[in-house]
């Protein structure tokens, strides 16, 4: 860095959050940049599942601030998170089994016309919404064999592309992952990674959450290591500090 | 039909999904099956009754089949949220003696026909809001409820009447002539149908209402309003309960607080034999219309043939437990269609 470092595309400060006796978010602080994946690390229970709830809406948090490009932002919901541009595929992936991929990637955020007609009532731009569908698709690579056919008919691989690749079009701050291989076949996990890559690539900024230490060694740019609800470690993951990692997931002296 | 005239329906065009040529082709063939069993069954019928191909019969058909096919469409819209309506015959007749009331009074088919518009609308209104606000595990149980309260409604405002004669030229025109030698109310379901076609392939709102039916949880996280989704089905049916009240008025000349006896049975029944699914946002208007006129043809046929109507009652009902099962079938082959794709990809 020449100059300035850049700003986080979004930051957690001083996280805190308590379910009754359990304490799950102990001042957690963690910042996401562009063009980066940031991998979130941790053992079950470590608070992983919680601060990614809190940074999609479906949790509040009891103390401290999310801030997006700068500027602290209230998400008291999904779909309010989703507005402020922060996507988040969940292992469930949020798909119409019924409908098509494209009908999938614009469901809830339809093209459609005339703009003065509240939106239930307008009609839909299908075409338009197809070729976009199909072009950012054909962009990260995701080959399906027929765009007109149910979601329900294709193969996990494809529904994690899928709900990736829709994640993607709609974040304009940033795309959380959580455990985005965990349901794959190594072949198919190989395309997701791929994937996310692309991703990268693009400009985006990814936040990943993942069990598989290959992943995380080779994908991404910097590891943050929650325990017990605490940041305990954060760190650049390379060959050489694997062990390293996971000591700090696990607990244990290194 | 357009390139994506398939995808929404419970027979997703999967041949080029990749799955194997005989999971697709089975797949296939529940997709088309109820229109060929149709067509199947007024070729065979046709041959045993020389009868059932007379203008005078197809009309006959046209015009007993109406009802039930316009009130299956808003049917079918409830069901593809994973909903039930069972308040739809007893609605209908309720709104028919709320009709026959306001004619006592005056002679409009206009008012006549708001008012059994209204009270339809009112009662599906009511099942929609305690279904949603009252966070009721499942719309079987208020549409029951409004099922008993309609009825008990219907008999009381009809004061022991069983039938009240007589309604306003217009609701007469409406329900009982014809037009090109077309019964009226064949018109009318066209043009129910085309409304729903319109609401569920080309609005927003139709989008919504398949996103609801497949997946509930993932419509609210992309913030489609999904408790106004569920009500406006609930509603559209009882508009549509309210349009066939016109209609079943308007044949009849009169109105009864008997009127839609079994028709919940009869509605559901045309959406499943059709070829919708109870899984949830898959089915559309086409499959309640073909539905609607197979029930119509089948009865119709055995009316012509002298079978008697307890045995009819029968034949429906086990015609009702072949679709269910088709519906079965299908979703099993579609997850076996899935798993080939997996393997393929492997």
């Amino acid at each position: 860095m020449s100059s300035a470092p850049p700003l986080p595309v979004l930051s957690v400060r001083q996280a805190e959050k308590r379910f009754g006796a359990v304490h799950a978010l102990k001042g957690v602080s963690l910042e996401a940049y562009r063009g980066e994946v940031l991998a979130l690390l941790g053992d079950n229970g470590a608070g992983k599942s919680t601060l990614v709830k809190c940074m999609s809406g479906v949790y509040a948090l009891d103390a401290g601030e999310i801030v997006l490009d700068g500027a602290a932002v209230r998400i008291h919901s999904p779909a309010a998170a989703r507005r402020a541009g922060i996507e988040t595929v969940y292992q469930d992936l949020a798909l119409f089994d019924n409908l098509t991929p494209s009908q999938n990637f614009y469901c809830g955020r339809e093209m459609s016309f005339p703009a003065w007609l509240p939106r239930g009532l307008r009609f839909l731009k299908s075409r338009s919404m197809d070729r976009e569908a199909a072009a950012v698709l054909d962009r990260l690579r995701v080959g399906l064999p027929n765009l007109a056919a149910p979601v329900a008919l294709m193969s996990g691989g494809q529904r994690q592309a899928i709900a990736v690749a829709r994640a993607s079009v709609f974040a304009r701050k940033i795309v959380i992952l959580d455990e985005p291989t965990a349901a794959l076949g190594l072949r198919e996990s190989r395309k997701v990674l791929d994937l996310i890559a692309q991703l990268r690539s693009e400009g985006n900024a990814v936040i990943l959450i993942t069990h598989n230490m290959e992943h995380v060694v080779e994908l991404a740019d910097r590891a943050v290591v929650l325990r017990q609800g605490r940041k305990v470690g954060e760190l650049k993951p390379a060959r050489s500090n694997q062990k390293d990692l996971v000591a700090l997931i696990v607990g244990a002296d290194p | 039909m357009s390139d994506r005239g398939g995808t929404m329906g419970a027979s997703p065009d999967v041949s080029a999904a990749g799955a194997s040529p005989a999971v697709s082709l089975a797949l296939t063939l529940l997709g088309v099956g109820p229109l060929l069993i149709l067509i199947l069954l007024v070729a065979v019928i046709s041959q045993l009754t020389p009868d059932f191909l007379r203008p005078v019969n197809v009309a006959n058909i046209a015009a007993q089949t109406a009802v039930i096919a316009i009130v299956a469409i808003g049917q079918q819209l409830v069901i593809l949220t994973r909903g039930i309506d069972l308040s739809v015959g007893a609605n209908l007749a309720l709104a028919t003696v709320v009709g026959g009331l306001v004619f006592r009074s005056c002679d409009s088919a206009l008012l006549v026909a708001l008012a059994m518009l209204g009270s339809a609308t009112l009662v599906g209104a009511v099942n929609g809001l305690v279904f949603v606000v009252g966070r009721l595990p499942h719309p079987f149980i208020i549409t029951l409820a409004m099922l008993s309260v309609c009825r008990g409604l219907a008999l009381e405002l009809a004061v022991g009447h069983t039938t009240m004669r007589g309604m306003p030229d217009g609701i007469v025109a409406i329900g009982g002539s014809e037009t090109f030698g077309a019964p009226n109310s064949f018109f009318v379901v066209v043009a129910v149908a085309i409304a729903g076609l319109a609401m569920t392939r080309a609005m927003v709102w139709g989008r919504w209402i398949y996103a609801v039916g497949g997946n509930p949880e993932a419509a609210l996280e992309m913030g489609i309003p999904v408790r106004g989704v569920l009500v406006s089905t609930y509603v559209i049916s009882g508009v549509c309960v309210g349009i066939g009240a016109i209609v079943l008025a308007g044949r009849t000349g009169a109105s009864s607080p008997l009127y839609g006896n079994l028709l919940e049975l009869d509605t559901i029944a045309a959406v499943i034999i059709g070829g919708a699914s109870f899984l949830g946002g898959r089915g559309h208007i086409g499959h309640a219309l073909i539905g609607a006129v197979m029930i119509g043809v089948i009865r119709n046929a055995l009316n012509l043939l002298g079978v008697d109507i307890f045995f009819q009652m029968i034949a429906i009902g086990l015609v009702i437990v072949v679709a269910v099962e088709a519906d079965v079938l299908r979703s099993r082959l579609e997850a076996r269609a899935r798993s080939i794709q997996a393997a393929r990809a492997a």
